[in-house]
């Protein structure tokens, strides 16, 4: 007789999700299934409106990182325009961008994850999280809120607004950088450079010690991975190539444009969730599981081509003898690129286009189908239009980074759940620990589930235990 | 007590849900354009149903599987529309904003913390976008 535990909802992650984990006969976990329960049908709805448009209407699809979409689309319509952005435009671009990693990955860090590391596992969930933070550590989690502040007071600068700023185009960006604006981000740099040290002295630390279960247990297992590099091999997050490498690191593709994606991914579909499952497609369903975010970002690069980054970043492939698999070092690699993030921007400062007023360019429908690819903070992201001679919208696929995170999420949480639950019998009781454990897993991934699926919600978990006959034998809600 | 609703009811669970929040809540609040118009998630509802959008999803942007997600008790249905949330119970306060801004949140929360009821007018309160 075999048993599932259900997980709903989820918590401390962006959007609702359920899990399912499923028991044999002696009551052993033989598998896990990670539920995104949410729909919305950007695909369909956009079609008709001018591409124009696209990059306001994407962004909507999440509020956490709506950079990404803002940029993707703005690539895509480059590319219709058929124009080469003025040089500033571009640089402003990545700027944003960088800021937008940055905050993101301070959200996903101190607000979300490190409850569990600094506070504990088995800690009271009612203060397992950024206020229980605040409580146990007022510095750290007032730093780490400035941090993210950091980086969305420069998309703000640029953009106005911090979320869902109008202020990519097609061509370019709307308005310039000014120079007080310059002079407020070198100003912020250097506090921001301090908590980035002090997050990753800390995490490492612990790292070497109360962590190092969770290295082992937390979806350590081979994979391919998948992210944009520059043309000779360094860290990307706008432009360059893609690459594929495996868990040896040896480059598996590589030189890949984002205009064929569609010859070397491709999209399953289980009944069981709107969550689509990207694969890469020469290896077949589900064998081509491959992940994308921070981590595979930092495999698939030779270098990241900034001094303390690079350190942290052989730090990383010293630890793991080679290439890192476990998806819990993705907490690891999001501080890694924050570091990254803030030495480019500072870069940028010093750069004389940074104040340049020449940022965009102008043209007409020059191309009726176009593909733009930017790497968010969760990984690589896909928007591929086709338009009429007016320009408005006839055909729209959307590739989001978590979805392509999905086979490697439902292994990460098996893996969990085989360590955790053993002999499991009609009322087990599925432990505060476990199910935050379980979460935890996801959590790695810092999945954005409003934007995989494109859906609206944020919703908590919910776990369910079923037996091998398919009855639910015990559940719990977190909240 | 009060709930601060954010998104359209778009699927049975959060129909479910919205009822439920309904019943136990003193205050509920509408939070968001999406809670408020359905917003960019309505963008579906002239679509005449669900089947198109997920027949594009699911069907033709799909290489390995195609089919609609459907298991029961796991994959909720999508509703025919996206309905902002006082089309389902009744509203208390209405915030618009995508999303509303941090001071109007604060404009909000303060008042309910000392047992009053915000004033939602004036553009700092009531824009949407």
């Amino acid at each position: 007789m075999s048993r599932t535990v259900v997980i709903d909802p989820v918590t401390r992650i962006e959007g609702h999700a359920k899990i399912s984990i499923f028991l044999d006969d002696a009551g052993e976990v033989s598998d896990a299934r990670f539920h995104v329960v949410e729909y919305r049908g950007f695909e369909k709805f956009c079609e008709g409106r001018p591409f124009t448009e696209m990059a306001g209407i994407t962004a909507r699809i999440c509020g956490i990182c709506p950079v990404s979409h803002l940029l993707a689309a703005a690539k895509t319509g480059d590319k219709i325009l058929a124009v080469q952005i003025p040089p500033a435009a571009e640089k402003l671009r990545r700027l944003m961008n960088l800021a937008q990693l940055t905050q993101s990955h301070a959200l996903s860090f101190f607000h979300l994850s490190s409850p569990d590391f600094l506070l504990g596992w088995d800690s009271d969930p009612a203060k397992r999280n950024v206020f229980g933070l605040i409580d146990a550590n007022p510095d750290l989690a007032r730093a780490g809120i400035r941090l993210r502040q950091f980086g969305q007071t420069i998309i703000e600068l640029l953009g106005a607004r911090k979320i869902h700023a109008a202020w990519t185009v097609p061509g370019g960006v709307r308005s310039p950088l000014s120079e007080e604006g310059r002079q407020w981000i070198c100003d912020r740099l250097p506090e921001s450079f301090a908590t980035l040290h002090l997050a990753l002295d800390l995490f490492k630390g612990m790292l070497d010690g109360p962590l190092q279960a969770e290295v082992n247990l937390f979806g350590a297992f081979p994979s391919l991975f998948m992210g944009l590099v520059g043309a000779t091999g360094e860290w990307e997050h706008y432009g360059g190539h893609l690459r594929f490498t495996d868990s040896q690191g040896q480059i598996v593709a590589d030189h890949l444009s984002e205009d064929d994606y569609q010859t070397f991914l491709g999209e399953a579909v289980e009944p069981w969730s709107y969550l689509k499952f990207p694969y890469y497609k020469p290896w077949g369903y589900p064998d081509g599981i491959y992940r994308v975010g921070p981590l595979a970002r930092l495999n698939v690069c030779d270098r990241i081509g900034m001094p303390g980054a690079d350190q942290e970043l052989q730090n990383l492939r010293d630890r793991a003898q080679g290439t890192p698999t476990s998806s819990f070092l993705y907490h690891y690699a999001r501080l890694i690129e924050i570091l990254a993030c803030l030495e480019h921007i500072q870069a940028l400062m010093d750069d004389p286009d940074i104040l340049s007023h020449r940022v965009r360019a102008h043209g007409g429908v020059n191309q009726l189908h176009a593909i733009g690819v930017s790497e968010a903070p969760r990984g690589t992201l896909f928007h591929h239009y086709r338009v009429d001679e007016d320009g408005l919208i006839k055909a729209v696929n959307l590739i989001i980074a978590t979805g392509q995170n999905n086979l490697a999420m439902n292994k990460t949480v098996a893996q969990i759940a085989k360590e955790y639950i053993h002999n499991a019998s009609n009322g087990h009781e599925i432990s505060e620990g476990l199910l935050n454990r379980v979460e935890a897993g996801i959590r790695c991934f810092d999945p954005c589930l409003s934007c995989s699926t494109h859906a609206a919600g944020q919703m908590p978990l919910h776990l369910q235990l079923v037996n091998a006959k398919g009855d639910v034998v015990s559940e719990r809600f977190a909240n | 007590m009060s709930v601060w609703w954010n998104g359209g009811v778009a699927n049975q669970d959060n129909l479910e849900l919205i009822h439920a929040v309904r019943h136990r809540t003193k205050l509920l609040i509408s939070f968001g354009d999406c809670a408020v118009t359905a917003n960019v998630p309505g963008m579906r509802n002239m679509l005449g149903g669900t089947d198109s959008v997920l027949r594009r999803a699911y069907l033709e942007l799909a290489d390995t599987g195609q089919q609609f997600p459907h298991e029961p008790g796991i994959v909720p249905e999508l509703l025919d529309r996206v309905l902002p949330v006082h089309e389902v119970v009744p509203v208390d306060i209405f915030m618009p904003g995508c999303p509303p801004s941090a001071d109007r949140i604060k404009s909000t929360l303060e008042p309910l913390l000392r047992g009053e009821l915000p004033l939602m007018v004036g553009r700092e309160m009531i824009k949407f976008g």
